[in-house]
């Protein structure tokens, strides 16, 4: 008997035509109403998902959340005012496609760019923030974030507030080439500079921050923090396996592989976001004095 | 032969044509002598075409030339008393990068670079010059130094990237380059950054906050390799050669986008013909440069650093458009 007679069982059973699930029909539930969580798999009302700020009610899983989200969860009611929204890319090295994939993300994400920033206040303490959202060109950096984040800082810098930044990106946007990678360096010479007068920054990084963002302002706050499960990573853990062919565990780039490796200050949870990062703005206040 | 190329084939075809029948005439008993002055007009010519319209992918291969000189190729050249010093004082010596303190005509400076290696051992021992981040730890210690003794800084860039790996990861390598992205800013010494080979994207740019920013006429600095690019955009890295002109990588391209300052010109066919001539090139840029950035302050080194990156970038204002919501 010839080897591969023992697998003719297996030939029969083969199926003539694959099929495919719909994303629809692997989460079993009408699009909208339900939401299956990716971790724990439990199934449970959109609605309720989104009143708990998109942190599944059975297991903490963090779904991703968007700028106006996100604005709406952590800046204190009606505080919030957008700066620079007008702000859009240009196509500098005449991209193939690049413009109309732009303006397929504005239509998708209701945002002019990767990136929304303004002024506000959190637990009544006023704050510059700037909030990336992953769902624009999968919030990486080119001219426009850069120079919004930019203008965020330095406005920062003049009305002596705190910055603070959610960072949500798959790194620097390659449609902009050099130039979106100096803009890690404008960001981050801006950040020196508001440093250097005493500005405060707290960085949060979201899933996922990566590449380019993740080697510039992510990286630099007096404080960094992530939310629980964020994949935080300099290079793509397949880039790794393909390239190194080493062995990777599996945490590895999570936020908790990070604040193991010393990397990180602490793991907030979504749910305290708001109650910890005023702890931290009431200790920065001045005039703190000894009773 | 080593260190030739697809495109300059023609040139060397007809160079070798002609040192053969140059050897021909001289054992032979007839004179040639006119027809090799006319292959040589026309070599002159063919050189001129091809070495004057080098291609972005060609220049790609120049600048990834295994024989292409590395920065400590270049120190021995430019500086005198190099003394190098290794070690970020936290964890280890990358030896993917190099520094030490040396003198530039006299002018003491500190000297930093990556440094890959020519031949496989080498390669191993610093890592294809990519570094870890010990390796960018190290040269923000020497820069501070610098910083603390009043020494002008001169960096070298030539690196594919910041090492892809776990261990990089573990010890922050975001982190590092950040730090020294960050660190750079605020150095009240005059910096000034060349790109001699390949500039691979933040892992280059861990070394280029600089005053000034340089690139020899052959390298490239781009924010993904070639391969990276074509494998993103048309899903196969054999793509490479379109992904190399779309990206606009080369000294010229970066010139016009307003990110490097100055080209240097490179000797004829590239800067490995010879090294001695190239490394001549660099001084009179470092030492034009030096010259003006040493009569500025401290604060104006600062200020200087800060508005050469401030006004990177393009974008619109949503007015200015039409066709936008």
């Amino acid at each position: 008997m010839a080897l591969k007679d023992l697998f003719t069982k297996n030939q029969t059973k083969k199926k003539k035509y694959a099929t495919i699930p719909t994303e629809a029909a692997k989460s079993d539930v009408p699009e909208g109403i339900m939401t299956k969580c990716p971790t724990c798999k439990k199934i449970m009302y959109s609605k309720e998902l989104s009143k708990n700020l998109m942190v599944c009610l059975h297991c903490g899983h963090h779904f991703p959340m968007n700028a106006k989200e996100r604005i709406d969860s952590f800046i204190d009611e009606g505080s919030f005012e957008e700066i620079n929204e007008n702000m859009i890319s240009k196509n500098p090295l005449n991209f193939p496609d690049y413009l109309e994939k732009l303006e397929k993300d504005r239509q998708k994400s209701q945002l002019n760019e990767a990136v929304v920033t303004g002024i506000g206040s959190v637990g009544g303490h006023k704050l510059v923030v700037a909030i990336m959202d992953s769902s624009f060109r999968m919030g990486s950096m080119g001219s426009v974030v850069g120079e919004k984040i930019t203008l965020a800082i330095e406005k920062a810098d003049e009305l002596g507030v705190p910055f603070v930044i959610f960072t949500a990106s798959g790194g620097a946007r390659m449609q902009e080439g050099a130039l979106s990678l100096m803009q890690m360096a404008k960001t981050s010479v801006a950040l020196k500079k508001f440093s250097d007068n005493g500005g405060l920054i707290i960085s949060i990084m979201t899933h996922p921050t990566t590449g380019g963002v993740s080697a510039s302002f992510a990286s630099l706050g007096d404080y960094n923090l992530a939310e629980p499960g964020a994949l935080i990573a300099f290079a793509g853990r397949r880039v790794i396996e393909q390239s190194i062919r080493e062995e990777l565990p599996e945490d590895f780039q999570t936020a908790e592989f990070l604040l193991k490796h010393g990397q990180l200050d602490a793991i907030i949870s979504r749910l305290d976001m708001v109650e910890k990062i005023s702890t931290i703005l009431d200790i920065h206040q001045p005039g703190g004095e000894l009773a | 032969m080593i260190g030739e190329l697809e495109f300059e084939r023609p040139v060397v075809e007809l160079r070798k044509k002609i040192s053969e029948l140059k050897e021909f005439t001289k054992n032979a008993d007839v004179d040639l002598s006119s027809e090799i002055k006319k292959l040589e007009g026309r070599l002159e010519k063919l050189e001129q075409d091809i070495y004057e319209n080098i291609k972005p992918w060609d220049r790609v291969q120049i600048a990834r030339l295994a024989n292409r000189p590395t920065t400590l190729d270049y120190i021995s050249f430019l500086f005198e008393d190099f003394f190098e010093c290794h070690g970020d004082r936290t964890f280890a010596d990358d030896e993917a990068i190099v520094g030490g303190i040396a003198k530039f005509n006299g002018l003491p400076v500190t000297v930093i670079g990556h440094q890959r290696g020519k031949d496989t051992k080498e390669n191993i021992r610093r890592n294809f010059g990519m570094p870890h981040p010990e390796g960018y730890r190290k040269a923000l210690r020497l820069m501070k130094q610098a910083d603390k003794f009043n020494r002008p800084i001169i960096c070298f860039i030539d690196t594919k990237g910041a090492y892809p790996g776990k261990a990089a990861e573990e010890r922050g390598q975001s982190e590092a380059i950040a730090r020294n992205l960050f660190e750079m800013a605020g150095l009240k010494v005059p910096v000034i950054c060349i790109v001699i080979g390949e500039g691979g994207s933040g892992g280059a740019l861990a070394l280029g906050v600089g005053n000034r920013i340089y690139m020899l006429e052959n390298s490239t600095y781009s924010v993904i390799s070639p391969e990276g690019a074509a494998a993103i955009l048309w899903k196969d890295a054999s793509f490479a050669k379109n992904a190399a002109e779309t990206m606009k990588i080369t000294a010229p391209d970066l010139k016009e986008l307003g990110v490097i300052d100055a080209i240097i010109p490179e000797v004829k066919g590239g800067a490995h013909k010879d090294v001695q001539k190239q490394a001549e090139e660099i001084e009179k840029i470092l030492s034009a440069s030096l010259k003006q950035l040493l009569k500025l302050s401290e604060d104006e080194l600062i200020s200087d650093r800060y508005n050469r990156f401030r006004s990177i970038g393009e974008f619109a204002l949503i007015n200015d458009l039409i066709g936008v919501k």
